[in-house]
Formats: C-alpha cells, sequence, structure tokens
C-alpha cells in the first residue's frame, strides 16, 4: 500500500494514531495490542475513533481523507491539528512532533502556519465579511488599517469584491464559505485543513467552489488535508486520497490506484460507480516509445476523460508527452476508446450485495 | 360496501387508560370518604414529626444579623456598611433623574442643580426608540412620557426607573460573571442550575426579609434583593448563550491562536449576544416587577404609590399609578426587545455620532431651560391632569348597579366551587396525599423523579407547613384550570387565523410584561378582598402562557401528518383529534407547567388581598419581621413547584416520546 507521497519531500507524518473515546489516553497507552481489536474495546465501552492511523503527505500534495460519516474522518483531521488530543501516536510537521508542543507554540504554530476551513463556515456573525477575514491577523496582534488591507487583497482573491461590508447573515451559503476560504488563507498558511467544506452546499455553487480551490491550488502549492464523504470530490480534488472505514484507513492511493486497484470489497463497493476513463491517466495505458509518434499529442498524466475529444478526431495513435514536453510513449486509439466506454472497472460481487441486505 | 375506516379513528376502541383514570379517581374519591375514619395523626401532622426549622432559621437569621462576626467585624457591620455603600449610585441617578441637586431640607432647602427635565428625557428615549426600532416605538415611547409628566407620575416613575437601571447593571455584570464561570467549570454548572431553579421559584417576598434584615429599610436594601431575584434568568440565559456557540466557532478560535480571553471577549461574547440580549430583556422585565415590589420595603417610586393607593382603598389613584407601571414595562420591554432583534439580524448601522449630539441637546436645553421655566422640571401639580375620580365614579358605579349580579356570581363561586375543593383538599390525609404525589412521579418519570417529590413533600409536612400548603394549592389548582380551560382552546383556536396571531402575540406580550401588582387592581375594584378576587387575579395573570402555548403547540404540528390526514379523508374533528392533539401534546403539556409556575408566583402577590395560604404565612411574616417563618413558607412554596414542575415536565417529556419528538 503507498502511503509515501511519490517524489514529494514529506511535509506531514503520522504514525500509529488512535483516538479513543470512552477512557484517558494512558489508560489507553497500556492496552496490549490484542485488548485493541474493535471487539475487545467495544467489551470495555471504548470507542475507537481513529485506529491506528499511518500515511506522509508531501509538501504540497492535495491530501485527500474519505469516508462515511462516523468512519473518524473528521476526527482524524482534528488529531493532526491537535483540535482533539490524539490518545496514542506521532504526528511530525517537517520532522517536529505536535504532540510534544506546549500550549503557547502550539497556539504560535496554528497561527502563522495552519489555516481552517470548516463545514459550516464557522463565522462570527457580528463582523462583516473583511472584519471575519481579517480575524485571524486581528488575533496575531497585527493593526487593523494592514490587517483590513490584507483582507481586502483575499476577498478579490475569492471573488467577494463589493460584498466587503456584508454581515454573514446576508451572504448566501457559497458566498459564506467563500469568506471561510479567504480567512483561513488570511495568514499565508502552509497547511490548509478543510473539514467537508462543502457538504453543507448545493451541487451546482460545490462545484464552483471546488473549481475554486483547483484555482488557488494552481497558484499557490499548499500542503492540503482535505476531509469529505463525496467520492466525485475525492476524485477531483485529490493527489492521493485515503480511504477510511470505522476508524482505520483501509487504503491510500491515487484515485486511480483505488480504480483499479481496490485493497478490499469496501473500496470496491465505493468506488463501483467511478467511470474509469475519469481516473485512469494516460500514463497507465500508453505503450512506451522514445520516438514521437505521428498522431495528436497528449500529457502523460492526463486522464482518459480529459483527452476524450482528442481521441475521437484521431485516426490513429496518439503521442504521449511527459511533463516536460518530451515524447515518452504512444496511446492506442483502440484501448483509450474502450476505456473511455467502460462503465465500470470491476464487476460488483453478487456476494456483496447479498451481504449488504443481509446487515 | 363495507365500513373500512378503522374503530381508531372513530375513538371506539375501548380505553384501558380510561379505565385506569377512572379507577385513580375512585380510590382518591373513596380516601376522602373514608378520611374520618383515619388516625387523626394522619390529618393534622403529629408534632413529634415536626422539624422546628423555622425555629432555626430565625435564630440563624437572629445570629447572623446581630452576632455574627468575621475576624472581630459584625457581619451585620458589613451588611450595613454595603448598604450604605450602595445607597451612593441610587442617590446619585436619583439625583438625576428624579430629585435634583437640593442643598438643606425643610425651609432652607435650595436646588442647586435640577434634575433632568421630564421634556428632555422624554424625547430623547423617543430618538433613542425611534432609531433602533422605528416610528412606532419613538411615538409609544413620547405617549409614555408624557403620561407619566402630564399625569404627575413623573417623579415616582424615575425613582423606580433608577433603581431598575442600577439593578439591572448590578445583575447584569454579576450574571455575566457567574454565568462565564459556570460555562467554564462543567462541575460547577449543575449545581449553580440546582440553585438557581430553587431561586427562581422562591416567592419575592421571602428575599425581602433576610435583606430586610441584613440591609435595613430604604432603597438599597430593595436594590439587594432585587439584584438576587433578577440574577438567575441572567446567569442561566449566560450559559445558555455561550452553550449555543457552536463548536465549529470555539475550534476557529483555537485554530486561530486565540488566548483565552481573546476567545471569551471576541469569538463567544459576540456571537452569543444575540441570546444574551434576550436575557436582558427578562432581567429588565423580573428587575421591573421585583423593584414594584420591593417598594414594601422603601424602595418608593411607582410601587409605592400603588401600594398606598390600595391600603387607602382610592382606586383611582392606583389605578393611575399602576397605567404608569404598564407605561414604563412596555416601553423598557419593547426597547430591549428592540435592541436584541438589531443583534440577531446582524448589526445596521443605526446610531450615527450626529444622533449622540441631538440626544445630548435633547436632554441638556430642557433641563437648562428648567430652571427658567420650573414647568420643565416638574410638571406643576396645578396642571396635572388625573382620571382618578373617573375610575372612583366608575367602580361606584359599578357597584350601585351590578352589586347583585356581582356578588352572586362571588358567593356562587366561593360556596359552590371554591371552599368545598378546598376543604376536601385540606382533608386529605397527608400520608396518602405523599404516598399519590411520589407514585405519580415514579410512574411519569422514573424512581428519581418519584422519590425526590416524595422527598419535597415531606419537607412540607415536617415543616408544619402542610395545612397552609394545601390552601395554596386549592388556589393555584383552581386559577389553572380555569386559565388552561380559557386559555387553551382559545389559542387552539386563534392559531387557525392567522391574521389575527399578530395582535394575540403584541396582547400577550403586553400581559407579560405587567408587574404582577397591576393585575390586583381590577379583581379588587370589582369583588373585594377575598379569594375570589384572589382567584381572578392569579387567572389573569396565569392565561397569558395558556394561551400563547396552545398557539405554539398548534403552529407546530407537522404539517405532513395533517396532509396525510386529509389525503385519509378524516374529517376536521378527526384531524384535530387524532393528528393534531397528539402531535401538540408535549408542548401543551409544558404550556400546563408554565402556566402552574405563573400562577404559584402570582399567589403570593395576591396575598395582599387577603388569601388564607402560605402566600399569607409568608406576607404576614415580612410585615412582622419573622425571618423564620417568613423564608421556611417561601421554601415550601418552591417545593410546590418545584413538584409540579417535575410531574408535568416529565408528562411531556414521556408525551414527546410517544410522538417520537425532540420537544421536551
Amino acid at each position: 500500500m503507498p502511503d509515501t507521497p511519490a517524489s514529494r519531500p514529506v511535509a506531514i507524518s503520522a504514525e500509529g494514531v488512535w483516538k479513543v473515546f470512552g477512557t484517558d489516553a494512558s489508560a489507553f497507552r497500556n492496552r496490549p495490542p490484542e485488548a485493541r481489536t474493535p471487539e475487545a474495546m467495544a467489551r470495555d465501552r471504548l470507542v475507537g475513533a481513529v485506529r491506528d492511523a499511518g500515511f506522509q503527505i508531501g509538501r504540497g500534495e492535495v491530501f485527500v481523507i474519505m469516508g462515511l460519516s462516523g468512519s473518524g474522518k473528521s476526527t482524524l483531521l482534528r488529531c493532526l491539528t491537535r483540535l482533539i488530543e490524539p490518545s496514542e501516536g506521532r504526528i511530525l510537521f517537517d520532522g517536529q512532533d505536535i504532540l510534544s508542543l506546549g500550549e503557547k507554540p502550539l497556539a504560535a504554530l496554528r497561527r502563522k502556519r495552519m489555516g481552517m476551513v470548516f463545514q459550516h463556515f464557522a463565522l462570527l456573525p457580528n463582523r462583516t465579511v473583511l472584519g471575519n477575514i481579517a480575524f485571524p491577523l486581528e488575533m496575531q496582534g497585527m493593526d487593523r488599517d494592514r490587517a483590513e488591507a490584507r483582507a481586502r487583497e483575499l476577498a478579490e482573491v475569492v471573488g467577494l469584491t463589493g460584498r466587503e461590508h456584508r454581515f454573514p447573515a446576508e451572504l448566501s451559503g457559497g458566498q459564506q464559505q467563500r469568506v471561510g476560504i479567504a480567512r483561513s488563507l488570511a495568514t499565508d498558511p502552509e497547511f490548509w485543513f478543510l473539514d467537508e467544506p462543502f457538504s453543507a452546499l448545493d451541487p451546482l455553487i460545490r462545484a464552483d467552489l471546488q473549481a475554486e480551490v483547483q484555482r488557488l491550488q494552481r497558484e499557490h502549492t499548499r500542503t492540503t488535508i482535505f476531509v469529505t464523504h463525496d467520492l466525485d470530490e475525492a476524485i477531483r480534488l485529490a493527489d492521493r486520497v485515503a480511504i477510511m472505514e470505522s476508524g482505520r484507513i483501509v487504503q491510500i492511493g491515487t484515485p486511480e490506484e483505488l480504480v483499479t486497484r481496490p485493497a478490499t470489497d469496501y473500496v470496491r463497493r465505493f468506488v463501483a460507480k467511478v467511470p474509469p476513463a475519469r481516473v485512469i491517466r494516460v500514463a497507465s495505458l500508453m505503450t512506451p516509445a522514445h520516438e514521437a509518434a505521428a498522431g495528436e499529442q497528449v500529457s502523460a498524466d492526463a486522464t482518459i476523460a480529459e483527452i476524450a475529444p482528442k481521441i475521437v478526431a484521431q485516426g490513429g495513435p496518439l503521442c504521449v508527452l511527459d511533463a516536460r514536453g518530451r515524447p515518452v510513449g504512444s496511446l492506442d486509439r483502440q484501448v483509450a476508446l474502450q476505456t473511455l466506454a467502460a462503465v465500470s472497472c470491476i464487476p460488483v460481487p453478487v456476494a456483496e450485495h447479498r451481504g449488504d441486505q443481509a446487515r | 360496501m363495507a365500513d373500512i375506516s378503522p374503530d381508531i379513528l372513530r375513538g371506539r376502541r375501548p380505553s384501558r387508560r380510561l379505565w385506569t383514570g377512572l379507577l385513580v379517581a375512585a380510590v382518591i374519591l373513596a380516601l376522602l370518604a373514608a378520611a374520618p375514619l383515619m388516625p387523626p395523626s394522619w390529618r393534622a401532622v403529629p408534632d413529634a414529626l415536626r422539624w422546628p426549622l423555622s425555629d432555626w432559621i430565625a435564630a440563624g437569621m437572629n445570629w447572623l444579623a446581630r452576632d455574627a462576626a468575621i475576624a472581630g467585624v459584625h457581619f451585620a457591620t458589613v451588611t450595613r456598611a454595603l448598604a450604605t455603600a450602595a445607597q451612593w449610585p441610587i442617590e446619585a441617578l436619583q439625583v438625576v433623574l428624579a430629585k435634583g441637586w437640593v442643598h438643606g431640607a425643610g425651609f432652607n432647602k435650595v436646588q442647586i442643580a435640577p434634575p433632568l427635565s421630564w421634556l428632555g428625557v422624554t424625547l430623547a428615549t423617543a430618538l433613542l426608540a425611534w432609531r433602533i426600532s422605528g416610528p412606532g416605538l419613538g411615538a409609544m415611547t413620547l405617549l409614555a412620557g408624557l403620561y407619566l409628566a402630564l399625569f404627575g407620575l413623573w417623579t415616582s416613575a424615575m425613582t423606580t426607573l433608577a433603581s431598575v437601571l442600577l439593578c439591572v447593571l448590578a445583575a447584569l455584570v454579576l450574571g455575566l460573571a457567574i454565568g462565564i464561570r459556570a460555562h467554564r467549570s462543567p462541575g460547577m454548572e449543575p449545581a449553580v442550575r440546582a440553585v438557581m431553579n430553587v431561586m427562581q421559584t422562591v416567592p419575592i417576598f421571602s428575599y425581602l426579609l433576610p435583606t430586610l434584615l441584613l440591609f435595613g429599610y430604604g432603597p438599597s436594601a430593595a436594590l439587594f434583593a432585587t439584584v438576587v431575584y433578577a440574577l438567575p434568568p441572567m446567569v442561566h440565559a449566560t450559559v445558555l448563550a455561550l452553550r449555543s456557540v457552536p463548536a465549529e466557532t470555539l475550534e476557529l478560535a483555537r485554530m486561530t491562536g486565540c488566548s483565552r480571553r481573546q476567545t471569551l471577549w471576541r469569538v463567544e461574547l459576540p456571537v452569543a449576544l444575540p441570546r444574551l440580549a434576550i436575557g436582558l430583556n427578562q432581567v429588565v422585565m423580573m428587575t421591573l416587577n421585583m423593584v414594584i415590589i420591593a417598594s414594601m420595603i422603601g424602595a418608593g417610586g411607582l410601587g409605592y404609590d400603588v401600594l398606598r393607593a390600595l391600603r387607602r382603598l382610592d382606586f383611582g389613584a392606583g389605578f393611575e399609578a399602576g397605567m404608569g407601571i404598564v407605561a414604563l414595562a412596555v416601553v423598557l420591554d419593547r426597547l430591549t426587545q428592540a435592541a436584541a432583534r438589531n443583534q440577531s439580524v446582524g448589526r445596521r448601522r443605526l446610531w450615527s455620532r450626529r444622533d449622540g449630539l441631538i440626544l445630548l441637546a435633547l436632554l441638556a436645553v430642557p433641563t437648562g431651560l428648567s430652571l427658567v421655566l420650573p414647568a420643565l422640571a416638574v410638571w406643576p401639580k396645578a396642571l396635572s391632569l388625573t382620571s382618578a375620580p373617573f375610575w372612583n365614579a366608575a367602580v361606584s358605579f359599578i357597584n350601585q348597579h351590578f352589586y347583585d349580579p356581582l356578588e352572586a356570581i362571588r358567593t356562587f363561586m366561593l360556596l359552590k366551587v371554591m371552599n368545598p375543593f378546598r376543604d376536601a383538599l385540606a382533608a386529605l390525609p397527608w400520608p396518602i396525599a405523599v404516598v399519590l404525589l411520589a407514585l405519580a412521579g415514579w410512574r411519569l418519570g422514573g424512581w428519581r423523579v418519584g422519590a425526590g417529590i416524595a422527598a419535597m413533600a415531606m419537607f412540607v409536612v415536617v415543616t408544619g407547613y402542610w395545612l397552609p400548603a394545601t390552601g395554596s394549592v386549592y388556589l393555584t389548582v383552581l386559577a389553572v384550570l380555569v386559565a388552561l380551560a380559557v386559555g387553551m382552546p382559545f389559542g387552539i383556536w386563534i392559531s387557525a387565523r392567522k391574521r389575527w396571531h399578530q395582535g394575540v402575540q403584541l396582547a400577550l406580550d403586553t400581559l407579560q410584561t405587567l408587574p404582577t401588582l397591576v393585575y390586583l387592581l381590577p379583581a379588587v375594584m370589582l369583588f373585594r378582598n377575598g379569594d375570589f378576587s384572589a382567584l381572578i387575579a392569579i387567572t389573569s395573570y396565569a392565561v397569558a402562557p395558556a394561551i400563547r402555548y396552545g398557539m405554539d403547540a398548534m403552529a407546530h404540528v407537522p404539517s405532513e401528518r395533517v396532509e396525510a390526514a386529509a389525503m385519509c379523508g378524516c374529517s376536521k374533528w378527526q384531524t384535530f383529534r387524532h393528528v393534531r392533539l397528539p402531535a401538540a401534546l408535549p408542548t401543551l403539556l409544558l404550556g400546563v407547567n408554565q402556566t402552574v409556575m405563573m400562577a404559584l408566583s402570582m399567589l403570593v402577590i395576591a396575598a395582599l388581598v387577603g388569601t388564607r395560604e402560605l402566600g399569607q404565612v409568608v406576607f404576614t411574616a415580612l410585615s412582622q419581621g419573622q425571618p423564620g417563618p417568613g423564608i421556611t413558607a417561601g421554601l415550601c412554596v418552591a417545593c410546590i413547584a418545584l413538584i409540579a414542575d417535575a410531574l408535568l415536565k416529565s408528562g411531556a417529556a414521556r408525551a414527546a416520546r410517544h410522538q417520537g419528538e425532540a420537544h421536551a
């Protein structure tokens, strides 16, 4: 299971993180491994919200934590920021264990280097758009004029120009979350946490804001941890996805890996409806070659769906280029068309359905 | 064709519940009939069981007021010093608002500076009202001010207002501080809540007594009693408001690295402000009510005017002063409500610096002019309007021409309804009553509730106030029954008539803002002293929540269920009986609870018109300066209130569970 980022320096690393409700941390640490199975813990009325989570997130990577409600994804995010104190484990930001930080250095870390977007926006109703965006800056002691100038810049970045003096109650849900995004970026953080930021919004607005996040990430790459229950959103935004099931991370991988090589039946059922063309990248289907093919040029990093018009328009194979624009192989049109037409990579096992009904 | 409508819809199901109810009623009746056969110790509480709590309290209070000392300093000296200290701000406010700066006394009296002119205060308040609410409230404020000035009530009203302002300020600061502490340490919160619950149910008069002993007769004793009385709602509102701050917002504070102080002042309090403002409104109204009552221990003001008029049987003057209280109450209520509303809809720029200057000018110019034109300082007596003779004439007219029917109603109620019920309750042997109450609590809310109720009932028994307590229960039950019989159907009826909602809401708001003393006036004017007047006063005070909850309960029936009933072809009555009523039941029960609480709080005020129950015990103790019986009887009233509250709340919770809703 690839739980380390490919070709990126490690920014955040988590090892053996547990969050158990129902006991204090020291009592939990003394439990032997055999007493940490779900059954053994349920017997003692303990709830393992996060069970032995471990992963590394690369600098500039968008790492999506995905799972259904109650799977522990928000708890895991809060463990990373220490909004919730983990029961056990190590969490390193650039090699520094934040669990050992005292109150002051932790506050400093959050002030200077972290930004967070909340599911229900968490705007302060008594402050205007500018006041909300400037809030983290004011809390650091920045003087009002400078904070306000910076807030104006950010309001423009997220497209709220002209609404700077409105109160949250006077904004739509989408606009409110734009304020939330601007506020989380006010201090220009290195680490960007988004906790189901768009699940309270309707689908059209959600798509707009997903595009907004992609644009912001293009303009200024940040190490991003994004929690969602929406697989579509995960695939759209993620470099890698961690799928959680009842507290445990069951698979970490790129969207393509999840769809083509699901680790468990649970993941398989999850990704069964994803059209392969959306996640499979040209690089996976091409035949390596060193000289340029005759056909139209496509990027090895693009998904099949992204280059669909070129596949359809082209008669023969396509020429595949790597990130630096050098030819690395050719893509057979027939193979590409098959992928484009496929409804699903994996047939859903029948037994799985039965099991579902029995549950 | 076969009749397919299920039995349930026609209500024909032989109901087991009905049989249980009948059985319980039969048992109670049988017990009543058998009461004379029971041992005498079951009817009058034997002395051996008595617990001389009231003597202990008396001794304790005496000790506290005379001998108690910390490090050689007498406790009483401390409290008297506090009272003197509190005198200062009261004096200062009264100098500004009511009396003016006066040097010397009697013939040597020289006025150095006049008080704020009535015209100035009225105009300035009207401007304030206009700005934060609109022209409607502005005009209303203007009218209220003019009424107070022209009817010669201005000085009294300002004395009352000065006390109210000061008490509100003190209750606000203290309430916030306690509330914040209680919110921060979760262990403390239940304890604070328990104390506050008892504080809210102990009748007003019980507060007056200890303060009278400790702080002496006068405005500052009234101040302390009032602050203690108005504190619980502020603490409660603070805790609720802080708890309503979303978890995410607190996480935001942590993620932005706020310090504790920053979190409190920049995040929690601003976010909680709309709810805090609602708490402020409650505090203002409770303070006003208490300040009026506290005129009995020397707070002066409008309450004193009403009391004096009541004693002289000058209903006209009493009514006028009562209307003055109403004017003050309505303006204060609407102002604070408007402020709370502004808070919750997002602040807008309502107040400019220019408004501030205009306000100052409005205050200063008439006050300055009043040096030349005394009519601007105090409206001359000769020009004062009065409607007292008119009201007195109206009362005597009614008494002359309608004496017979009024008297017939009164006599009938007293002889045929009230007295028999009172006697029946008094005849109920106390062990059986206690057991029945405990059983009811157990059935509705489990053994904890049952045990709690039994303990509270036994408290009433052992302190020796069982008999007066039955008197209290009798008046409360009758008043609540009448209020429910009138209020709930009216509320349910009005709930279907959307056009009337606003008007009724306004009327109810106004009714509920009136200080309790005001309710006594019309009853006494028509029916003289006695239980019947008390019943009418209590009922009219308690009817507002009955109507309000009736409306509310019906308004919150899920519309889907009503639509489902309509699609099943239910008739109007069937929909009401089988869909609306069950869904509304939990809220209706809470309404009953609220009605009972209102009735109990009025009970003690009604003692002024000569009832024979716990309220009277408290009132007499107050007038004779006996803290023992006063406080003990007050605690007994609190016990009755808490028992009723426990029973009805468990009932409501049960009904809500049946409905699968989170009402309670």
